[in-house]
């Protein structure tokens, strides 16, 4: 069910006009009506148009109804409707993104979170508002140096993709520092495009901002194009996804990566090099990028057991039934509307699960979850109990490092 | 440059603002450096009771007319050009606030001379006027030298200490006829605030509390800061979370950009998703118990302290000192 | 009815302000221009009033870094046509600007009549002066700013403007027209424009160019320096038990003028 793309790759993005004209498009049509993505939509309960309504609209030709209702502003992208389907229809890559495009098109009003969000992404490369010359400002405090292409271009082997989140939040940062030691320790030759980064896009494209994603995408390919690497790795889930999957089809032709899966490779080097003891009980959150979409399910298991004294816990709903931080797809910057319509933070629901499986340490591998479990261990008073930890900064803090 | 130093004064409601109040004891430095006088120059319908309170000045030029009676620029601007065509002084101060603005740039522009905006500080330099004025939301400060007068300047609120240019007393006032036509512009009546929720971006002083107050009952402890302060009660997205407070209460990445004079964060640690709305605020406090937390590098002025303790004993010397002025 | 939005653009202050070499302007290798916010205001203000009234809006600007940007953005939104002023000089001067643009708008065919004139009530650079007087004075027409709505009765030549006043109070004003008016904040926040829809109107859309007039006679602004104020990077730390501190917190606080 989790499946690469394969074929779709090779074909052309299709368009409602043109979805009978892929392969990937035509099984969408194979569609049996049978429930299971509302069933499992996290927020089925106030998704009025789950893909089991879109494909039955689709048939009957009434689709616009679809276009003109918000209510697509409630998925997350979280892969669960796409990783249940049983004709493996692939709703969360194929049919959503076209669906949400026309909806965003037609939004009276775009939620003001969000429309800053895009806004700052569009302008500054980063959701934050934060400028693009503060971008490395987390390499000051970090002992290592570390090269950045614009000032050294020589050919690498490695392109690390930081991510926004993992750029310019305080505890992203601390990701990052600890991916650097991470490296180093191994003699990863890698450098990083610093303050010429920008957002992948990702999130953007899943919301329907396929403008926002194009822009993005043209820029990244003209700064791809100046240097010269073997492969790119990335800290950014949804960036993986975006230049594993979306990127080829604009030219990008390197192998991509995730920071943990990467590591997760060379762990017969890593794993003598894990000598403090870290006495955590530790629950692992399946990210849904990692985890639904593309499987990788033992690897980040296998770097966590990799360090002495951890003790792996599984909350309740773990691999693929995880629940989603609610972060992906414009989710991130969409809190208050949910607010305002009374719904829960999946982070919230999410939370409290890790707390009742007796870890003391959530272990996360997407910088959109380190910010949202913090959070909400800290609204609902969790905070004195648990603690979350990219499997970087346990990796790192596993090391003894002189 | 010589000759009188004037300050329009600013009045809303039958008050004299601190504003006018502030641009006086800027105007008396100014005057004194210049050698000429201070005056007081107060237009408008039925305000000559107001001059009382302008003894910070050397003298008062009233002018009244029933077209002042609303403030309206073209109208103001109007009587300030034939006073001050007939009375040539070296500079003419005019707070910049929302009764006021516009009132410099149409004076600038019937003079034919430039009406310096956003000056915080004023100085006599050579025999000409340097106007240090703050631009770009306070990111920079360019120093502008004027030859010709009148000075035209547009004066930031908060340049001086208010109480250095309020003085009751009896200053000599003289009053003069203005002929003024209707305005263009015509004003129909006031719009009150609706009872309800207020709109914090718009507030000039704010207590907003984080995570520290604990607990909900602990907010009448800053509701009553911010009462004391003329202010409101604002929150960081726990708060909101929690029900404390409405949503529309909210700072930061999730609520409102705020824009306060005067923030006092308390019991907020300073996560940037709380910082990103503070970004325009004047001058910040922070009051936190840990030493460390990020807000004390957004904040002017810090106190280590529990927000619960420090709370009430700032209300109490906020009033101690507002009962004494 | 035909509305006039003059649009400005000015440093985006998110990116970090460097004095130029010469000590009297900005550096501008990383300066970044963006849109004047109360500008944004004016333009969805305009579109608001073209959806109520039916007509046209036409967006003027001087040219300046990453304005085509804001014009292909405009034309999105909803603008019929957009000007760009070239060849104007105006330094840090916006009553200079206020004269070229008035000189343009007199000029180019077609811009006048405008029913009203639009534009944002003022800018963080408007060192000398704010643009709607202005404008309204080099045109001969009534100007009103801080506006917060605007309800127009084209039978009557007229429109009536909220205008803002200290406390939340609002006042109601009855201007004649044709009049500028200075707008503070739309009566919707500015709209959304898809960057799809953005990147559509730069392939089909046209940005006029036309040259700017002899420069007017203006009066000049006279920069002695730029500097950057002395920054703060930590909080000045009140010390001792809560009493302590709150009297000491009161004589700062006075001290700046806040109490």
């Amino acid at each position: 069910m989790s499946a690469s793309l394969g074929a779709f790759e090779a074909a052309l993005e299709p368009t409602l006009e043109t979805l009978t004209h892929s392969p990937e498009g035509r099984k969408v049509l194979t569609c049996m009506q049978c429930g299971v993505c509302a069933g499992t939509c996290p927020y089925g309960d106030v998704m009025e148009y789950p893909p089991r309504r879109i494909i039955g609209m689709l048939r009957a030709g009434v689709l616009e109804k679809v276009f003109t209702s918000d209510s697509l502003l409630n998925c997350v992208a979280c892969y669960s409707c796409l990783a249940k389907c049983p004709r493996n229809i692939r709703l969360t890559e194929v049919l959503l993104p076209l669906v949400k495009e026309q909806v965003f098109l037609r939004l009276p009003e775009v939620p003001a979170e969000l429309h800053r969000a895009l806004q700052n992404i569009l302008r500054y490369g980063n959701p934050f508002g934060e400028p693009p010359r503060k971008r490395t400002a987390w390499l000051k405090t970090l002992e290592i140096p570390v090269r950045i292409l614009a000032e050294d271009p020589r050919p690498v082997d490695v392109l690390w993709f930081v991510e926004c989140e993992n750029s310019y939040h305080p505890r992203g940062q601390d990701v990052s520092r600890a991916t650097v030691r991470l490296f180093r320790a191994l003699n990863v030759d890698f450098a990083i495009l610093g303050n010429e980064e920008k957002c992948a896009g990702e999130c953007a494209r899943l919301l329907g901002e396929t403008g926002l994603f194009d822009t993005l995408t043209d820029y990244n390919m003209a700064i791809f194009t100046k240097y010269r690497f073997d492969r790119l790795v990335t800290s950014g889930t949804h960036a993986y996804d975006a230049f594993k999957y979306h990127y080829p089809s604009s030219g990008f032709r390197y192998p991509v990566e995730h920071t943990m899966t990467f590591l997760a490779g060379l762990l017969d080097r890593l794993k003598p090099l894990l000598t403090r003891r870290l006495n955590y009980t530790v629950a692992y959150h399946d990210s849904c990028c990692l985890g639904r979409h593309n499987g990788f399910y033992e690897e980040p298991r296998r770097l966590l057991q990799a360090i002495p004294g951890i003790r792996l816990v599984e909350m309740v709903h773990n691999r693929v039934n995880a629940i989603c931080c609610g972060g992906g797809g414009g989710g991130m910057w969409m809190d208050t509307y949910y607010k305002a319509k009374g719904y829960e933070r999946l982070s919230d629901r999410r939370v409290r699960e890790a707390a009742a499986s007796g870890a003391d340490v959530l272990a996360i591998s997407c910088p959109y979850e380190l910010a949202r479990f913090e959070d909400s261990l800290k609204v609902l008073g969790l905070d004195g109990k648990m603690v979350v930890r990219d499997i970087n900064e346990l990796l790192a803090e596993s090391m003894e490092v002189s | 440059m010589e000759g009188d130093t004037w300050v329009l004064v600013e009045h809303w409601r039958g008050r004299v603002t601190e504003t006018t109040f502030e641009t006086l004891a800027l105007g008396r430095e100014l005057a004194d450096s210049l050698g000429g006088r201070l005056v007081a120059v107060l237009l408008g319908h039925q305000c000559a009771s107001l001059a009382a309170q302008l003894a910070a000045a050397d003298g008062v030029l009233c002018g009244e007319h029933d077209a002042l009676a609303e403030p309206s620029p073209e109208s103001y601007a109007e009587a300030l050009h034939q006073l001050s065509s007939a009375r040539s002084p070296a500079a003419v101060l005019i707070p910049l606030t929302n009764v006021t603005l516009g009132i410099g740039t149409l004076l600038g522009a019937r003079l034919g001379l430039p009406a310096v905006n956003f000056c915080k500080d004023l100085r006599v330099s050579g025999g000409n006027l340097e106007a240090t004025c703050t631009i770009y939301g306070g990111k920079m400060e360019a120093v502008v030298a004027i030859r010709r007068q009148p000075a035209v300047l547009g004066i930031w609120p908060g340049v001086r200490p208010v109480d250095k240019g309020r003085l009751t007393g009896a200053p000599p006032v003289e009053n003069v006829p203005v002929t003024l036509p209707q305005p263009q512009a015509r004003f129909r009546r006031y719009l009150e605030p609706e009872a309800g929720d207020i709109d914090i971006s718009q507030v000039e002083c704010l207590v907003a509390v984080g995570r520290g107050i604990q607990d909900k009952q602990n907010l009448a402890v800053a509701e009553e800061l911010a009462a004391s302060l003329g202010g409101a009660v604002c929150g960081s997205r726990p708060v909101i979370d929690q029900g404390w407070l409405p949503l529309s209460r909210q700072v930061g990445k999730s609520g409102a950009n705020v824009k306060a004079r005067l923030y006092i964060a308390a019991g907020i640690s300073g996560a940037p998703e709380h910082v990103e709305g503070i970004r325009q605020a004047g001058t910040i406090v922070a009051v936190n118990t840990d030493p460390h937390a990020p807000i004390f590098s957004f904040a002017h002025y810090g106190i280590v302290a529990d927000a619960i303790e420090f709370l009430p004993a700032f209300t109490e010397a906020v009033r101690k000192r507002k009962q004494g002025a | 009815m035909h509305f006039l939005v003059v649009f400005r653009m000015v440093p985006d202050v998110v990116e970090e302000l460097e004095v130029a070499p010469g000590g009297k302007s900005l550096e501008t290798e990383y300066l970044r221009m963006i849109a004047s916010e109360s500008d944004d205001h004016a333009l969805e203000e305009a579109l608001l009033l073209k959806e109520r009234h039916g007509g046209s809006v036409t967006v003027v600007a001087a040219d300046a870094p990453e304005l085509d940007d804001a014009l292909f953005s405009a034309l999105a939104k909803g603008a019929d046509r957009v000007v760009k002023i070239t060849g104007a000089e105006f330094g840090l001067s916006t009553s200079r600007m206020a004269g070229i643009v008035a000189a343009t708008i007199r000029h180019t065919p077609g811009l006048l009549p405008a029913d009203l004139i639009l534009t944002g009530t003022q800018a963080i650079d408007d060192l000398d002066g704010l643009i709607a007087p202005l404008l309204g004075f080099h045109l001969g027409l009534p100007s009103l700013g801080i506006v917060t709505s605007v309800e127009c009765q084209p039978a009557c030549g007229a429109a009536v403007v909220t205008r803002e006043f200290p406390d939340g109070v609002r006042g109601q004003f009855e201007i004649p027209l044709p009049a500028v008016l200075g707008v503070q904040a739309a009566e919707k926040p500015p709209r959304y424009v898809p960057v799809a829809k953005v990147r559509a109107a730069m392939k089909s859309g046209r940005i006029e160019e036309v040259p700017a007039p002899e420069p007017a006679v203006a009066p000049s602004l006279e920069i002695v320096r730029m500097s950057k104020p002395v920054p703060l990077s930590h909080a000045e730390m009140l010390e001792g038990d809560p009493e302590m501190a709150a009297a000491e917190l009161c004589k700062m606080l006075a001290g700046r003028g806040l109490l």
